[in-house]
């Protein structure tokens, strides 16, 4: 008797000790952070036995500073954007990833190759290229708009605008739709006068702005009237409109693209697990499967022609991504080194304006 | 307790010392007997609060010096901490002993390049640049890649340095570049003040009003505190007859009524606000029944929300209880008879009121307007979800600098300036009113 009460405990112990292995990454919430708990999550779980703590923020990168600046990291995968993750990797706070670690693509590609440019740094693998783009409501807008500058029409298209509180991608719309080509944005905005300008045609619409925060907030806002046209992130267009049937149309004129990637916090308390999860998935078939959850483009090009459908099983997911041929008509591509620099002084700028 | 103690002796104590010591039955000198028993009365008072000390110790004043100390220091440009080891390397070091021994306005010569390239070497080795380009950042933008970049190739950097550097980016020569470094070198620094007053240095190191575009912060104070005020003035208005309601009916009513008041004020913050979202918003509960009965047209709809209007509603309601109930529990012991005798003395009703009733309610007006007027000063979540852009307080911009522009030392700078201003406002209201005239109840 005493003997199976040892053994029990024993064996009790042990399944604890495989239970604690665990991972918590932090993402962006909503239809994001679903996309990704179906496409890497469970597969990884049932694949490695670690299990995955999934938490939201509206912008992991800002927890994961505070975490490591006062010791006392929670968090071993992050999910967060571009110019964060160069100027966090700058500052200290991340761990070192060994890209050469990470699996080639099914055709023997070695992913240093396979991976779009830029989508490896130092500290980041890019998982997603997702985008900034517009969206109206189809019952409030008798006429479709069509192009960037109908955002800032509201003469021709009346009603409220929804856009993101923070300066970047606005500033860089609010160029496009003064007839800035989407090359030359990023130099008419280093200048004193191109900020100038951008703020000039905020102006414009200022006083029909309402101002989201977080990624869900786009989608809410235009589903309910609340505003006609709002900027937001694609996937959560796409995820409101096919998965709830919200009569949401997304409009690519003008659309700023932009990675996200996976790092590490220095000192993350599951380091070797978070390089497990990082590598298994960002491989070829766990990029491609998030695509069909959500409509994010894959880091990967080998991921790109396994893209099939939603997980309804009929929608097409080629023609939602935001870097189908179509849609890159008239694109932007985020300019981190920008942002990295210049995110202080135009928030700054952004701020006081705001307040005016 | 102690001070009972005391009471009781000291008087006899004091009155017969004169004719000689007096000494207590086993010998002791009663003076000292006396300490001794009232120190052990004190030490037991002081455990009794050693308990609540040690929590305010620790959950108040050790964060608000850790907050003033942030906002006057920043090692950004001096110290290096490695984050797993925790180990402090001090950074720069050259170009400091320059600045040390080269006072303000003097051109940056070969030596000073020299040494900005040496410590550039050095920033690469503990992988700082990114840090120190932020800390300097802060100063003149656009400066972070600047050290990135720099660090990157410090080490194939060859004499002349000044030639080398320049050749890397030309910025490196601007005097606003050298005097934000200079302005860093030292850990301490009340630069932050100054930009939290939306001032700055210029080269020469006078202070200047920033670009009128760029000012926000002294704007955003005076916004805070309008609305503030605004908001516990409509709060007393609103809560006066309430409360007066509430101390004259009959304690069955006024029992029921009391729930109505307390109800919300045991609703979350949170779930108060968002209803007042879905009660205010262009396509909300309000504005749909002013369409349904017609006294609105449909594209005529009113914006309550997303501006100063929302935040005053929301924060009015919201804290409307917290001048209910200083005001109730000061009314209600005040006895009718008062201003009974003034009327039969062939005072008017007003004149009652006036003279009579309304100046025992000012301990209670006073309790409730500190009250409201200091949880509306500091109020962060309801402005940021109604607010708009307009609706914005100061506290919204420390939270934009603790959370989104992570510059924790200017978002220290604007929480001091806030606690300050409450302070000095407090002062005020001590010499103006008394704080002797609070009462809660």
């Amino acid at each position: 008797m005493k003997k199976t009460l040892i053994l029990t405990t024993a064996l009790v112990g042990t399944a604890f000790a495989a239970n604690a292995q665990e991972v918590t990454v932090m993402s962006w919430g909503g239809a994001y952070t679903k996309s990704q708990v179906e496409a890497y999550h469970k597969p990884f779980t049932a694949e490695t036995g670690i299990s995955v703590n999934s938490v939201d923020s509206d912008n992991p990168a800002t927890p994961i500073k505070a975490q490591v600046e006062a010791g006392n990291v929670t968090v071993d995968v992050a999910d967060v954007e571009f110019s964060d993750a160069v100027r966090l990797c700058d500052e200290g706070l991340l761990e070192e990833i060994d890209t050469s670690a990470l699996p080639a693509a099914p055709d023997g590609t070695p992913a240093s190759e396979d991976f779009i440019e830029g989508a490896l740094q130092d500290c980041a693998v890019a998982n997603i290229v997702w985008s900034t783009v517009f969206a109206y409501n189809k019952d409030n807008n008798p006429t479709a708009p069509d192009s960037i500058d109908d955002f800032f029409n509201t003469a021709d298209f009346p009603g409220k605008r929804g856009l993101r509180k923070s300066a970047k991608a606005t500033l860089e719309m609010a160029l496009m739709a003064d007839g800035v080509p989407a090359a030359e944005v990023y130099d008419v905005l280093e200048t004193e006068e191109g900020v100038d300008r951008a703020f000039a045609k905020l102006d414009t619409i200022k006083d029909d702005i309402v101002w989201w925060e977080a990624g869900a907030q786009p989608p809410q806002l235009l589903a309910d009237g609340e505003v006609t046209m709002s900027t937001a992130y694609n996937g959560r267009i796409f995820n409101a409109a096919v998965a709830e049937g919200q009569p949401l149309e997304v409009v690519w004129d003008g659309q700023i693209l932009d990675f996200d990637l996976f790092v590490i916090p220095k000192g993350a308390p599951n380091k070797e697990e978070a390089l497990k999860f990082i590598k298994f998935s960002t491989d070829t078939q766990r990029l491609a499967d998030q695509a069909s959850w959500i409509s994010y483009g894959p880091a990967r090009k080998s991921s790109g022609a396994l893209v099939g459908k939603y997980s309804d099983g009929k929608t097409d997911m080629a023609p939602h991504m935001p870097t189908a041929e179509a849609n890159l008509g008239n694109a932007l591509v985020n300019n981190f080194e920008f942002w990295v620099d210049q995110d202080a002084e135009l928030n700054e700028r952004f701020n006081a304006w705001l307040a005016q | 307790m102690a001070d009972m103690t005391a009471g009781n002796y000291t008087g006899p104590a004091g009155t017969e010392g004169a004719a000689g010591t007096l000494t207590t039955a086993d010998g002791k000198p009663l003076k000292a007997a006396l300490n001794a028993a009232q120190s052990k009365a004190r030490w037991r008072a002081f455990f009794l609060v050693a308990p609540l000390l040690a929590f305010v110790l620790f959950t108040f004043v050790a964060p608000i010096g850790q907050l003033l100390q942030r906002s006057v220091h920043n090692p950004g440009f001096t110290t290096h901490t490695d984050i797993s080891s925790g180990t402090q390397t001090p950074i720069m070091v050259g170009l400091r002993e320059w600045f040390d021994n080269n006072p303000l306005g003097t051109e940056p010569d070969e030596a000073a390049y020299a040494a900005l390239a040496a410590d550039l070497v050095v920033l690469r080795e503990l992988k700082a640049p990114g840090s120190v380009g932020t800390r300097i950042n802060y100063e003149r933008s656009g400066s972070r890649s600047m050290f990135t970049k720099a660090a990157r190739r410090a080490q194939k950097l060859e004499p002349p340095f000044k030639e080398a550097m320049l050749d890397l980016d030309e910025d490196w020569a601007d005097p606003e570049m050298w005097a934000a470094m200079r302005g860093a070198s030292s850990a301490y620094t009340f630069n932050f003040y100054l930009a939290a007053l939306d001032m700055t240095r210029d080269v020469n190191g006078e202070i200047t009003q920033v670009d009128p575009k760029r000012q926000v912060y002294v704007k955003l104070f005076q916004r805070t505190l309008f609305l503030s005020l605004l908001i516990t003035f409509v709060c007393f208005v609103l809560a006066y007859p309430i409360a007066h309601l509430l101390a004259t009916l009959p304690l069955r009513y006024s029992n029921l009524l009391m729930i109505f008041v307390l109800l919300p004020f045991w609703t979350s913050l949170l779930v108060r606000t968002t209803s007042w979202m879905v009660l205010l918003q262009s396509q909300g509960v309000v504005n749909d029944a002013l369409v349904g009965a017609n006294i609105l047209a449909d594209e005529n709809r009113i914006q309550m929300m997303y501006n100063q209007t929302g935040t005053i509603i929301a924060m009015v309601h919201i804290l409307l209880p917290f001048m209910v109930l200083p005001l109730y529990s000061v009314m209600r012991p005040i006895n009718p008879s008062y201003v009974r005798a003034a009327r039969s003395l062939g005072a008017t009703s007003w004149t009652a009121f006036r003279r009579i009733y309304f100046p025992q309610t000012v301990p209670g007006i006073g309790a409730g307007a500190l009250l409201v007027f200091i949880l509306a000063v500091g109020y962060y979540i309801t402005p940021a979800l109604v607010g708009g852009a307009d609706g914005q307080l100061i506290s919204n911009l420390i939270a934009f600098h603790m959370q989104k522009s992570l510059n924790w030392s200017l978002a220290a700078a604007l929480a001091s300036i806030l606690l300050g201003g409450v302070l000095v406002l407090y002062w005020l209201y001590d010499r103006l009113i008394g704080i002797d005239n609070l009462k809660l109840g």
